[in-house]
């Protein structure tokens, strides 16, 4: 018996619903007897009917219904059929969720599930990732789970909570990834890292998906000698800076990896955090790993060297640990 | 006194009589009006930061709006419409708190002017981006369907520049597709700022659209009180009956720049000669001394009251204290536990 971490999501929500009344989806193809693309939300809307929704293409609208249902006591969730679309729903987002608490005093509660990242043969609107995007934003919380536990106990924490949070889940590790069973307990704290394999020549910070590539390389690098630390960032925003300093503070050293454009971003603000605030702990200035700032290709071959991979950051750490 | 707060009972006035309802609803355009020419002097003199946007010329429009709503409906007004906030139970203080900057108005010095509302009252705080708020009122009236709560209708105000963004069109077909007692209420002024009609859209009349969202659809014209209090309010009552979400097209023409900073120069002659270019609130008035259904001493009286509420809403305000920065909670999510860890 196991539960893949898709699984995970759609257990997490069939919880929800069970659990909380004020709960429902609402998306393109969530409901029916369809359960959504990647069938997050299978069987859903039979076991809780009228609670599933299906959605015009409107992914503006989707979320504006949300945000004036959430200041009405509910607790949608939304779910983009890919993440890269919600970039039509950003306005929303960005501007009315992201905004409302600050202006009227008034949390707006909305979960907005994104199936992010790259899997192959894709192409450039159906692999991206937003994380950074929505992190440079105030009024937002950003989860980035990288395992089938926090899969399960972030999104319930995500619809918990009394601010909009974008769940970033990574359509790579929908089936990839599996557990022996579903967490009974709540996990981690919102906000807070996870080391989750220890080191003390270089930290490699990464989240979603380049978790488990960062956990490869510390695997593979094991054999050369070295002891990689790894940090789970677990969320994006709020981003646990102390965690990664006290990593930092035993490695020296700081390899950071995401899966979204190079050009600012997560990997960027972890880098800028550590050397603003613990310069005098590196012994080598720190790097980053991301995918390449261009559209995501469509040929695997292509593909497989736009975004980050065990090779890419393997190469790159070595590098970093020769200086 | 007329009172703005708190809200008397609506029930009185969807059965009033019709001239009843037609000086309760010049009174509170006249209150706008007040208000508005009272925010514009304090602009022109240097006291509101930021812009001041008025609704002169759309009071008629407006009033009708909020005049129909109850406890329990929801209200999202867009920029001019002081008149339909003020009848729907929008405390004066609040806009002159806001427009003001004291820390004590509903936005706290954190958002300015139209931006304001209070959505535990169910009356939204717009954002910038129109059409926005369209999907947002329906989103509202679908947790009202969820919750079992009944009776209820959403009215959503926006103009003929709004109608043009895909926000609006998206939020327009959800709220068919979700057949919520919604009524949309889109002022045509003429102008989208500075751009006139024949660059904004090309179809016919605006009101054919309605067809097309799956709304039922009725044009007013937004000069004329009784007709927008006939055609508003009746679209109110089918929304709240159970009909398709409807559409309420008023053609008026702004009688005032786009904000206070612009002097509406590319406004034609021939435009302000328009039928749609009469001034409603002096339409209105002009029934009521043709009708006698006031007389002039108290027409009188309801000027001097309204200029008095106005007053005492500004001196209350000035008297308040800015936001300071150095106190300010500078977080935007309310999740303590969470917010603690953002920097």
């Amino acid at each position: 018996m196991s539960v893949t971490y898709l699984e995970a999501i759609r257990e997490a929500q069939a919880k929800l619903l069970r659990d909380d009344e004020r709960v429902f989806i609402y998306g393109e193809d969530v409901g029916g007897t369809f359960g959504g693309a990647f069938k997050a939300t299978k069987g859903l809307a039979k076991e809780f009917p009228g609670r599933v929704l299906n959605t015009p293409i409107s992914e503006d609208a989707m979320v504006g219904a949300a945000i004036g249902a959430a200041i009405q006591g509910m607790r949608p969730i939304v779910e983009m059929q890919f993440a890269d679309f919600s970039s039509t729903a950003l306005n929303q987002i960005l501007n009315n969720a992201g905004t409302h608490y600050w202006r009227t005093n008034v949390p707006v509660p909305i979960t907005v599930r994104l199936p992010c990242g790259g899997t192959k043969g894709s192409g450039p609107f159906h692999s991206q990732s937003m994380e950074s995007i929505y992190a440079h934003y105030p009024g937002l919380i950003v989860m980035t789970p990288a395992t089938v536990e926090d899969a399960y106990t972030m999104l319930i924490e995500a619809v918990t909570i009394d601010d909009p949070v974008v769940y970033c889940e990574h359509k790579y590790l929908y089936y990839h990834l599996k557990a022996d069973k579903l967490p009974t307990e709540g996990g981690l704290s919102t906000g807070q890292a996870r080391i989750v394999r220890e080191g003390r020549d270089l930290t490699i910070v990464a989240y979603s998906a380049m978790l488990h590539e960062g956990l490869a390389v510390a695997d593979e690098m094991a054999h050369e000698g070295f002891e990689i630390e790894v940090v789970d960032l677990r969320t994006v925003k709020p981003l646990d800076t102390e965690t990664i300093l006290a990593s930092v503070a035993r490695t020296g050293r700081l390899l950071c990896v995401g899966e979204s454009f190079p050009w600012g971003g997560a990997t960027a603000e972890v880098i800028s955090r550590v050397t603003s605030e613990g310069f005098h702990l590196l012994d080598a200035a720190p790097q980053r790993v991301n995918a390449k700032d261009t559209p995501i290709p469509y040929h695997p071959n292509l593909w497989a060297a736009h975004r980050p991979n065990a090779k890419t950051i393997a190469d790159k750490a070595r590098a970093l640990l020769r200086e | 006194m007329l009172q703005t707060a708190p809200r008397r009972k609506k029930s009185t006035v969807s059965n009033a009589a019709p001239h009843e309802r037609f000086l309760e609803a010049f009174r509170w355009m006249l209150l706008a009006r007040t208000l508005e020419d009272k925010l514009v002097s304090l602009y022109r003199g240097g006291l509101i930061t930021g812009g001041v946007y008025i609704g002169r010329g759309q009071e008629a429009v407006s009033v009708a709006c909020g005049l129909f709503l109850q406890k329990g409906d929801i209200l999202a007004p867009l920029i001019r419409d002081q008149a339909g906030r003020s009848a729907f139970g929008e405390p004066l203080v609040d806009v002159t708190r806001t427009y003001l900057g004291s820390r004590q108005g509903p936005m706290r010095g954190r958002d300015g002017n139209i931006h304001r509302g209070r959505p535990r009252d169910n009356q939204l705080a717009m954002i910038s981006h129109l059409g926005a708020m369209v999907s947002v009122t329906v989103g509202a009236l679908l947790a009202k369907r969820f919750k079992r709560e009944k009776n209820f209708v959403g009215l959503s105000c926006i103009g003929e520049g709004g109608m043009q963004t895909g926000s609006f069109h998206e939020g327009m077909n959800l709220a068919a597709v979700e057949q919520v007692p919604l009524v949309v209420v889109a002022t045509n002024n003429r102008y989208a700022y500075s751009t006139p009609n024949e660059r904004e859209f090309a179809c016919h009349d605006l009101v054919d659209r309605a067809i097309g969202y799956g709304f039922e659809g009725y044009t007013i014209d937004g000069t004329d009180l009784t007709n927008c209090l006939d055609v508003i309010g009746g679209a109110v009552k089918r929304a709240r009956a159970g009909r398709p979400p409807q559409l309420v097209v008023a053609s008026i023409l702004r009688l005032s720049g786009h904000g206070e900073h612009d002097d509406a120069s590319y406004v034609t002659d021939e435009m302000k000669h328009q039928p749609f270019a009469r001034d409603c609130l002096k339409v209105a008035e002009q029934t009521i001394v043709d009708l006698n259904l006031a007389s002039p001493e108290t027409l009188r009286e309801w000027r001097e009251d309204a200029a008095t509420q106005v007053d005492q809403a500004i001196a209350t305000a000035q008297k308040e204290a800015a936001p300071e920065a150095d106190e300010e909670d500078w977080c935007a999510i309310s999740t303590r536990r969470v917010a603690d860890q953002i920097e």
